[in-house]
């Protein structure tokens, strides 16, 4: 199977750098998955859940938003914030929730006569909560 | 001449004193390693990104309806300044070398004529700017309770200042920090961030990217996050530099105290011999006396 070189990187550190046969990416305008020879692509992220295959099975991470860079051979993702799913507990998950609740409520007082940034704050809220769903934890809603 | 008991006393003090230097040296060299891992973690982030927004930057840059953060505001009269610096101090020229650069920027600013605020994050340097450039004070971050900056403080910061550009309160910002370079060696450096400037990168990219959505629309959501991003690179170098410039500090003072030790002691045993020297003196002549 042919590969392409995966990079998963947060300002934080470096996640993961694995050869990968495909990479399922939450883009801004709906999943994508790249695999070898695909074309240059950069993409937005929305909060979502990335899947990496490769010859020693699949991993998966959340990412909070960022960007993706998807050439021929390589795919990078730079996350916002990233974490392995199974680090994700409850109370990480509540924090990223708040957060968004948050940006949400300021979207709301700030913006009030204009709907775009608040419906995209709204959207993020809701992708988030999504999230919670996919892997099993509580969104609070 | 000081007695016996004052040199001795002194010569305790000085010890306790190279004590303390000695443990903060170790401490500041484990910290520093800390420091500069998590500063190596952070770069291939840095690295990418600022690619990927030279690209975006160079396709959309000329446009009229360019983000503002990135084409400026048309004007450059009011000048953010954004210092940062340690919380403590004890760290050698650190944070009086970042000071003195900033001070230096806003002199030439002001005698130009421009509007010079002040944002300062951490307390050094808010001591040293206030002093100097109080009336143009508009902020300051605390970071003391963190005990290693995230990326989150890094978001915080970078908000504040989007708010006030929103707001239209200044043009330019431009961060201090100190670049980390080697243990003794940090160079004071201004950055200027916002309109954003990202180095052309010569191998420009030749691949042709499909963007979704829109270039602008992505390099909308990313120039935020630059700022973001340059300003947590900065931290992140900052930290590297302050715990480098305390172990070199500290290391010299710990020198200091031993040479110090060292003077004293011969000090102490020629008063001690002369004392000696004095008593027999006076026994034999006492004796001869007789």
């Amino acid at each position: 199977m042919a590969n392409l070189q995966f990079d998963l990187v947060s300002p934080e550190r470096r996640l993961a750098s694995v050869e990968a046969s495909a990479v399922e990416i939450p883009g801004a305008d709906g999943e994508m998955t790249a695999m070898e020879g695909h074309a240059p692509t950069i993409t937005t992220l929305r909060p979502g859940i990335l899947t990496v295959q490769h010859s020693g099975g699949q991993d998966q991470y959340v990412v909070s938003g960022g960007f993706a860079e998807i050439t021929a051979s390589s795919v990078s993702v730079l996350a916002e914030q990233a974490l392995p799913k199974s680090e994700v507990t409850q109370e990480i998950y509540n924090q990223m929730i708040a957060d968004v609740k948050a940006a949400y409520d300021n979207a709301k007082n700030v913006f009030k006569n204009e709907p775009g940034p608040v419906d995209d704050a709204a959207k993020l809220l809701a992708d988030m909560v999504a999230v919670g769903t996919h892997i099993g934890l509580d969104s609070g809603n | 001449m000081p007695s016996l008991k004052d040199l001795k006393n002194r010569i305790e003090s000085v010890k306790s004193t190279r004590k303390i230097t000695k443990a903060m040296q170790m401490v500041a060299a484990a910290k520093l390693r800390r420091a500069q891992d998590a500063a190596e973690a952070s770069r291939p982030y840095t690295e990418r990104f600022n690619a990927v927004m030279a690209g975006l930057a160079a396709s959309v840059g000329g446009s009229p309806s360019a983000p503002k953060l990135l084409s400026g505001t048309g004007s450059d009269q009011v000048q953010l300044l954004i210092v940062m610096t340690a919380e403590r101090g004890l760290c050698g020229g650190f944070n009086g070398n970042i000071a003195k650069l900033a001070k230096s920027h806003a002199q030439k600013l002001v005698a130009a004529g421009k509007t010079v605020k002040i944002l300062t994050v951490g307390k050094k340097g808010r001591d040293a700017m206030k002093r100097d450039f109080g009336s143009h004070f508009i902020g300051h971050v605390d970071l003391t309770e963190f005990k290693r900056v995230g990326y989150a403080n890094a978001q915080g910061i970078a908000k504040d200042v989007l708010g006030r550009f929103d707001a239209e309160e200044f043009d330019v910002a431009t961060i201090f920090f100190a670049r980390f370079e080697n243990v003794v060696t940090q160079h004071p450096t201004a950055q200027q961030i916002i309109p954003a400037k990202f180095d052309q990168a010569d191998d420009a990219e030749a691949t042709l990217y499909d963007y979704e959505p829109s270039e602008e629309e992505i390099l909308a959501d990313l120039l935020p996050r630059g700022v973001a991003t340059a300003i947590f690179s900065a931290l992140l170098e900052n930290a590297a530099s302050e715990q480098g410039a305390r172990m070199s500090a500290m290391d010299n003072a710990t020198r200091n105290a031993g040479e110090m030790i060292d003077k004293l002691t011969i000090q102490y045993n020629r008063s001690r011999q002369a004392v000696i020297t004095n008593e027999l003196i006076e026994i034999i002549s006492g004796a001869e006396a007789l």
